[in-house]
């Protein structure tokens, strides 16, 4: 199957599946980078906000308001785990959290099922995004090609968050010293409350724009939990240009392998995850020390 | 330590009175009129007797409730509750697949146990070990996905418990990997190329060029192989075989793969969620409209979950509700079924009644649960009802022989009801689609 036109076809599909992995990635990385919590809960939410957006999708058939619904409820969501649960888990040992979300992924994954069955739910593109289209090189479905520019759009906006307002600059120094952050007299928990729910609107995001790529079932986020974590640690655990970096080449990386030989290409994924961890252990723009 | 053990062996205390009584007990014993073999004749092994000591025998279950075959696992489960329920109370329909049945297996009321193999052979053999262990469960099931059936046979020939396989579709379970103390009613990677492939030479000519998804374990690689053992006689080849994992949450790169083949025909072998989330990706990427679709091992559910994609697929299966038509015992299940359920059985749901049906009549022709006498009446290969007509069980590879059924989806305006997906092209028997009993390997050990 190795071919030019072949090449080229799945250098361009690692291009887009590496974004839609950067921006499933980036509330991980948000959320562990600020707060310093492991959400193993993330693929749960993740979940969640594709089945949010479902069930707008079932009530206005407008995809835009089932976009907005999965990831408002998520983020809704995500603030009422920080202050019910994550909170009191801050000075706890990494272990407790990841147990504590852990059982939480579990908990949002069993109700989905619970409401909606195994089987899976279909949430069709818009309209005007179906079908596939012609690049001369290729052909691809429109949808995802869409997807590219609002992965690029949501990612910007994040960054400009992050690096341009000044709750960014909050963030950042929370990141570095929240005890000095704190001593200056800002209320450091309520922005973690709000990073929190950052993530998780991120997390919902990723689901309800994913959504018409895969069909939903509650396992939806456990499949893809695996891959976010690999993307976070090869790009370095905690750094949101990191996630965009390791979303992109863990995408190459499947794409590109599986033209030779596809029964490698999650192998190679992990094979290139540990050459990070050993060759620079925090990751490809991550910073040693960052806790 | 050693010489006090000797010292005791040694000295047996026996005295010349109970000496005398024991010798009196065994020759009036013997002199006794022979019986029918009951519990206490036989030897103990694996969980016979105390499994059945009581009024009751316990069950171990263990399918994927989570993961990419949960949907499977869930009607799968929903057959082998209606057969407890039908065997415990002696329903009509069980009487005709197991006449001496009355309430329960030699008038033991079944119970059992389910746990969640996520399609997971370890966390399946984890649990069923449990149930031999704590419940001394008399018989254990699962499988939905091949690897299960396969490390449950082991798990089954070293316990030396019963195990009645689930939905399995690779040649392996009755193959290599078979042992004495399994069975599979199910068809396979096998008996589907054999009676599918004839249907697709037929449809769309000699000589074409196919292309494969295929899941990375022992399911997948035996129908893949079928598939392409038996295409190649009428000239067809391999344009690419896409080799993925269980439970690969995008196919895109595969299937590009796929789309730049010049495949003619596309034959998914994937499962569960993988077959409806592949098949969809394949509709998003073009790939449907330009080569032809064919589902060799049917997928429970696909049809409705794939949302009209299905529409002039052909498949094989085991069961499809329409055979009622055909079959009186198919329209009682289906009868049966979706009275409780409210909705029309799919085959993993047909296979497990089946399965636990001719369990039931194994077991009381025997007359014992004793497991190796069990296994004998299974091998005699006698001629069995089923939902689909008459089938046996081969001795050498314990696999049974039965029909498997062609079928093609419906086009939408052709739907007579909302569950009429398929439409039965073709009742395959099952005699002419088996391999020789000894072609895939199989050695299937002790029966003690």
């Amino acid at each position: 199957m190795v071919s030019w036109p072949n090449l080229v076809s799945q250098l361009f599909n690692g291009l887009a599946l590496g974004a839609l992995l950067a921006l499933i990635s980036s509330g991980l990385t948000i959320i562990y980078g600020t707060l310093g919590v492991l959400n193993l809960a993330h693929g749960a939410m993740f979940m969640v906000g594709g089945y949010a957006g479902f069930v707008a999708y079932q009530y206005t058939h407008s995809f835009i308001i089932a976009v907005i619904a999965g990831s408002l409820f998520v983020m809704l969501l995500g603030l009422l785990m920080e202050r019910g649960i994550i909170r009191q888990f801050y000075h706890r040992p990494h272990e407790d959290q990841l147990l504590v979300t852990f059982g939480l992924g579990i908990c949002f994954v069993e109700i989905v099922r619970l409401i909606f069955s195994s089987q899976s739910q279909i949430v069709p593109p818009p309209p005007l995004l179906q079908g596939i289209t012609n690049l001369g090189f290729m052909f691809y479905p429109t949808y995802r090609l869409a997807v590219v520019g609002i992965v690029a759009v949501a990612l910007g906006a994040l960054f400009l968050i992050l690096y341009r307002t000044r709750l960014g600059m909050i963030v950042r120094a929370g990141i570095e010293d929240s005890v000095m952050v704190d001593s200056l007299g800002i209320n450091v928990y309520r922005v973690f409350m709000i990073v929190f729910g950052i993530g998780a609107m991120a997390a919902g995001f990723a689901g309800i724009i994913n959504a018409p790529v895969v069909s939903l079932t509650p396992g939806v986020g456990d499949d893809i939990l695996v891959e976010t974590f690999v993307v976070v640690v090869i790009g370095g655990v905690g750094s949101f240009p990191g996630a965009i970096l390791g979303g992109l080449i863990a995408g190459e990386i499947i794409s590109v392998t599986s033209m030779f030989n596809p029964g490698y290409a999650y192998v190679m994924l992990f094979a290139a995850m540990t050459l990070v961890l050993v060759l620079r252990p925090h990751g490809l723009l991550g910073v040693q020390g960052r806790e | 330590m050693n010489d006090n053990l000797i010292g005791r062996g040694l000295n047996l205390g026996i005295s010349r009175r109970s000496l005398l009584q024991s010798s009196a007990g065994i020759v009036g014993g013997s002199l006794l009129p022979s019986i029918p073999a009951f519990a206490e004749d036989k030897p103990a092994i694996g969980t016979y007797p105390a499994g059945v000591s009581g009024s009751t025998a316990f069950i171990g279950i263990a399918v994927p409730r989570t993961g990419t075959y949960a949907v499977q696992g869930e009607d799968e489960l929903k057959g082998y509750e209606l057969a407890i329920e039908h065997i415990n109370g002696g329903h009509e329909l069980m009487k005709k697949i197991s006449p001496k049945t009355t309430k329960g297996v030699l008038g033991k009321e079944l119970k059992y146990g389910v746990a969640d193999s996520a399609a997971k052979p370890n966390e399946a053999v984890q649990a069923q070990q449990r149930f031999i262990s704590e419940n001394k469960a008399i018989m254990v099931t699962g499988g939905t996905s091949s690897a299960v059936a396969v490390a449950l046979n082991k798990l089954a020939q070293r316990e030396k418990v019963l195990f009645v396989c689930g939905i399995s579709g690779s040649n392996d379970t009755t193959g290599k990997d078979c042992v004495r103390y399994g069975f599979r009613q199910d068809f396979y990677g096998q008996t589907a190329a054999a009676a599918i492939g004839p249907v697709m030479v037929k449809t769309f000519g000699k000589n074409k060029k196919a292309a494969y998804l295929t899941p990375d374990y022992t399911y997948g690689h035996t129908v893949t192989k079928s598939m392409q053992d038996f295409l190649t006689t009428a000239g067809w080849t391999t344009a690419t075989n896409q080799v993925s994992p269980l439970g690969a949450p995008d196919y895109s790169s595969y299937l590009l793969n796929v789309a730049n083949s010049g495949a003619d025909v596309l034959i998914n072998v994937n499962w569960g969620h993988d077959a409806v989330l592949s098949t969809q990706q394949a509709k998003q990427f073009g790939v449907l409209d330009r080569m032809k679709l064919v589902v060799p091992y049917q997928v429970p559910f696909i049809a409705r979950e794939t949302n009209g994609l299905m529409q002039g697929v052909y498949a094989s299966t085991d069961y499809w509700w329409t055979l009622e038509d055909k079959f009186p015992l198919a329209k009682m299940f289906n009868e049966a079924f979706e009275k409780k359920y409210g909705y029309k059985p799919e085959w993993g749901a047909e296979n497990a009644y089946i399965s636990f049906a001719h369990w039931a009549r194994m077991v009381e022709e025997t007359g014992s649960f004793y497991p190796p006498d069990v296994i004998k009446t299974y091998e005699k290969g006698e001629t069995l009802p089923s939902l689909v007509g008459d089938v046996h069980y081969r001795a050498e590879d314990h696999q049974c022989v039965r029909p498997v059924i062609i079928v093609r989806g419906k086009l939408e305006k052709d739907m007579k009801n909302k569950e009429d997906y398929w439409e039965v092209v073709e009742i395959v028997p099952g005699e002419g689609l088996m391999q020789k009993p000894d072609a895939f390997g199989c050695h299937l050990g002790n029966y003690s």
